[in-house]
């Protein structure tokens, strides 16, 4: 008899914990917060500004969700979490989603059973080097120190950039940003590697930025998203629809400026009005209600803003939009249809 | 007087188990190991049953696979090319070289602040307890991160040297610079060669015969000096007089020592500024000497209190004794007290060279490749394997453990005191 009770009970936790699992919707708004797990800081992507608010391009992701399911951009824990950290911080459900300059891979999709949503920055690993040293190109550096953020895919990359060129290095291995600039800059290494965007933002926090040059060579695709778990395809698809949001918004001109106007009634363009609520259902097929995406859009600004704003050519990181222009503008941003 | 329990007569029934004192606390003990059994189970049960619902079975087959990345303190011969296993094996001996170096250090300045600590002397009795109370109350992470905050900041870059503003130490033979301290390495012209273990398996390990043919001249010179000192003994206990043999014992030592280096041409690798970086010479990465020291400052303080109750749980009257015997203080120190006083240091002393090894897994802050760098960091964030590889982990901490605490036990059987 006892028996039976002990497993009957197990059963029922066993079948609480596997629903608890399957809608992580429903977990985020009965807990009124989206954990999100970013960097532990990397100035322009995800860092907390002088009052201790995260602000950042990642950070715009994290809003943009929160505000289209919680309708509250700032209802957002964020959790910093290290190359090391983040993916089991994911897997075990630490964290809702993660926008945290992660690079989709095959082996993260299948094997570690991450969703990646979509790309928000193709981005390359770079080199960065003190000015004086004369280094022109990555392929000069045979037997340099190398500061490399380990379990990061640049480690691999670097390791299969020197083999191809035959030349060899000395790994540092460190664990945060923070650690490879104090290496970097004290000499202890010769050359930092990270993501070409990466460096720029660590560039821009130095001293005098002008005294280090970012080698020309891009050794690898880095194409960078925000990721959820395996096994919940719903809230993959709310992650990844605010994403594209984002994204068709700045394609068809809804700005933060003008979306008050445009969303007050239904205008001509029929996909504008599908975005913002004011005909067709696309949120409540999503689970969410029909003001979704203009909440999301109202957290930041659209893709282009979140850009400007962040690294964008006015601020110290000063990233030029490059390859993440919009399709129209020959970048590889696009967004599929809201249909 | 009446025995409280009588021989049971009748039958024996179901009901005994639980009423009859005899058997009661049995029954108990097997309802609870078998519950505790069902929990295991359960929990067994429950974490494969959760991986598999994440497509995860647990499975060991990635330890086969390239492992990728690169190492910089390989003790032996790696490339990103070997599997997860060799850069595993490679974590594993720069743990214990760690450990190895640390634990000897740690003993013997935890044995000089010990003995110091009880000096008569109250400048250095007060100096030593401020270095145990300072390193004992700090956490040992934080000396780790300090020391190689030192390191990097204060010490010339390379490119300080190649400017002229630094120069090499020590004539010109060791360079210390902030990537780590490169010191002469020992070359032969006439070389052995190395032994090849275990063919081209991930697990091949290369034997210097250089290494293995100094020792063996050195371990038999030693040999031999024992035999020496064992006939001076017996000269000193049939006559009285003891033979002066202190030059033999050095020579057998030394002198076929240097005959094979001499032999096998020994000549120093100096470090050379060649490029970015320092080559040749033995290259002190700072992780390992940052790592090495605090572990080994931190520990020290731990071990100079043990030492220092060892030899205060020593009774005076031992001393006294002694005295009366007409003994010089050294030689009580040596054949009276120390013989006592390891009995009771041995134990604790055990644990910590435990806690040393351990800590040494705080290696990640410095990015000293142990093998929690390695199969626990890259492996585990590369294969998103982190139950089989935080298993594989306890397993080989909790192999280094025992063997240590074995050999130690070993040791504390042949100092105990012997009772007739």
């Amino acid at each position: 008899m006892k028996k039976t009770v002990f497993l009957g009970a197990l059963t029922v936790a066993g079948l609480a914990a596997g629903a608890s699992a399957a809608a992580t919707l429903d977990d985020v708004k009965a807990r009124g917060k989206l954990n999100c797990g970013v960097t532990t800081g990397l100035v322009g992507f995800a860092a907390p500004d002088a009052n201790g608010n995260w602000e950042g391009f990642d950070v715009a992701v994290c809003r943009a969700v929160a505000a289209a399911v919680l309708g509250d951009a700032n209802a957002v824990e964020f959790v910093p979490t290290t190359g090391k950290t983040r993916f089991t911080a994911l897997a075990s459900g630490e964290v809702d989603m993660l926008a945290r300059n992660t690079t989709w891979t095959l082996s993260r999709d299948a094997d570690l059973k991450f969703t990646f949503v979509g790309v928000n920055y193709y981005d390359g690993q770079g080199f960065m080097v003190h000015k004086d040293m004369g280094v022109s190109s990555a392929k000069e550096l045979d037997g340099a120190t190398v500061c490399i953020q380990t379990g990061t895919t640049t480690e691999l990359n670097l390791a299969d950039f020197f083999r191809a060129n035959n030349i060899s290095y000395e790994p540092v291995p460190i664990e945060t940003n923070a650690e490879g600039q104090q290496q970097y800059l004290a000499g202890a290494c010769d050359t930092y590697t990270t993501d070409a965007s990466g460096l720029a933002a660590t560039r821009a926090t130095f001293e005098d930025p002008s005294a280090h040059v970012v080698l020309p060579e891009i050794i690898s695709k880095e194409p960078l998203g925000p990721l959820v778990r395996h096994g919940d395809n719903e809230w993959g698809d709310i992650v990844r629809w605010t994403l594209n949001a984002l994204i068709s918004a700045e394609e068809l001109g809804i700005t933060s400026a003008n979306i008050g106007e445009l969303s007050a009634a239904a205008g001509d363009n029929p996909e504008i009005n599908r975005i913002l609520g004011t005909e067709g259902n696309l949120g409540e097929m999503l689970g969410l209600d029909a003001e979704w995406a203009k909440r999301a859009i109202m957290a930041g600004g659209n893709y282009g803003e979140v850009f400007a704003k962040n690294i964008g050519e006015d601020t110290p990181i000063a990233l030029a939009r490059g390859l993440n222009a919009q399709w129209q503008d020959g970048g590889l941003i696009y967004s599929p249809p809201f249909r | 007087m009446t025995t409280t329990t009588d021989p049971h007569q009748g039958q024996f029934r179901l009901s005994m188990l639980l009423y009859d004192s005899r058997y009661r606390s049995m029954t108990i003990q097997i309802i609870a190991l078998i519950g505790f059994l069902l929990l295991l189970g359960w929990i067994f049960s429950n974490t494969a049953q959760n991986l598999t619902d994440l497509g995860k079975e647990p499975s060991f087959r990635f330890m086969g696979e390239p492992a990728g990345y690169d190492i910089n303190q390989r003790l032996l011969e790696y490339s990103n090319q070997d599997t997860h296993l060799r850069a595993a094996l490679i974590g594993l001996l720069n743990t214990l070289l760690v450990a190895a170096l640390g634990c000897i250090t740690a003993t013997v300045l935890g044995v000089i602040i010990g003995v110091l600590r009880l000096s008569p002397n109250w400048i250095i009795s007060r100096l030593s307890a401020v270095y145990v109370e300072m390193f004992r109350n700090v956490p040992v992470l934080l000396w780790i991160v300090f020391i190689m905050a030192i390191l990097i900041e204060t010490l010339p870059s390379p490119s300080a040297f190649r400017k002229g503003e630094a120069s090499l130490s020590l004539w010109d033979s060791v360079a210390v610079t902030n990537r780590g301290i490169y010191i002469p390495e020992p070359l032969f012209t006439n070389t052995l060669g190395n032994l090849h273990l275990f063919g081209n398996s991930s697990l091949r390990f290369d034997v210097s015969l250089d290494l293995i043919a100094i020792l063996a001249v050195f371990i038999g010179g030693l040999l031999t000096s024992g035999l020496i000192k064992r006939r001076a003994d017996h000269t000193q206990e049939a006559t009285g007089t003891r033979p002066t043999t202190w030059y033999w014992r050095l020579g057998v030592v030394v002198i076929p020592t240097s005959i094979v280096l001499v032999l096998l041409g020994l000549h120093w690798g100096y470090p050379e500024l060649k490029g970015f970086n320092f080559k040749g010479g033995t290259h002190l990465r700072n992780s390992l000497i940052a790592l090495w020291l605090a572990l080994s400052v931190y520990t020290a303080a731990f071990i100079a209190e043990i030492v220092r109750a060892g030899i205060l749980a020593i009774s005076k009257g031992q001393s006294e004794a002694a005295g009366a015997l007409g003994l010089r203080s050294n030689r009580t120190m040596s054949l009276v007290i120390l013989p006592q006083a390891l009995r009771v240091i041995i134990p604790p002393l055990i644990s910590n060279y435990l806690n040393l090894t351990k800590n040494s897994s705080l290696a990640i802050a410095v990015g000293y490749m142990d093998i929690t760098g390695t199969l626990g960091g890259i492996t585990m964030n590369q294969t998103g394997r982190e139950l089989e590889t935080v298993l594989l982990l306890m397993l080989v901490y909790l192999a280094i453990s025992l063997t240590i605490s074995s050999v130690m036990n070993w040791y504390n059987e042949s100092v105990k005191l012997k009772e007739r």
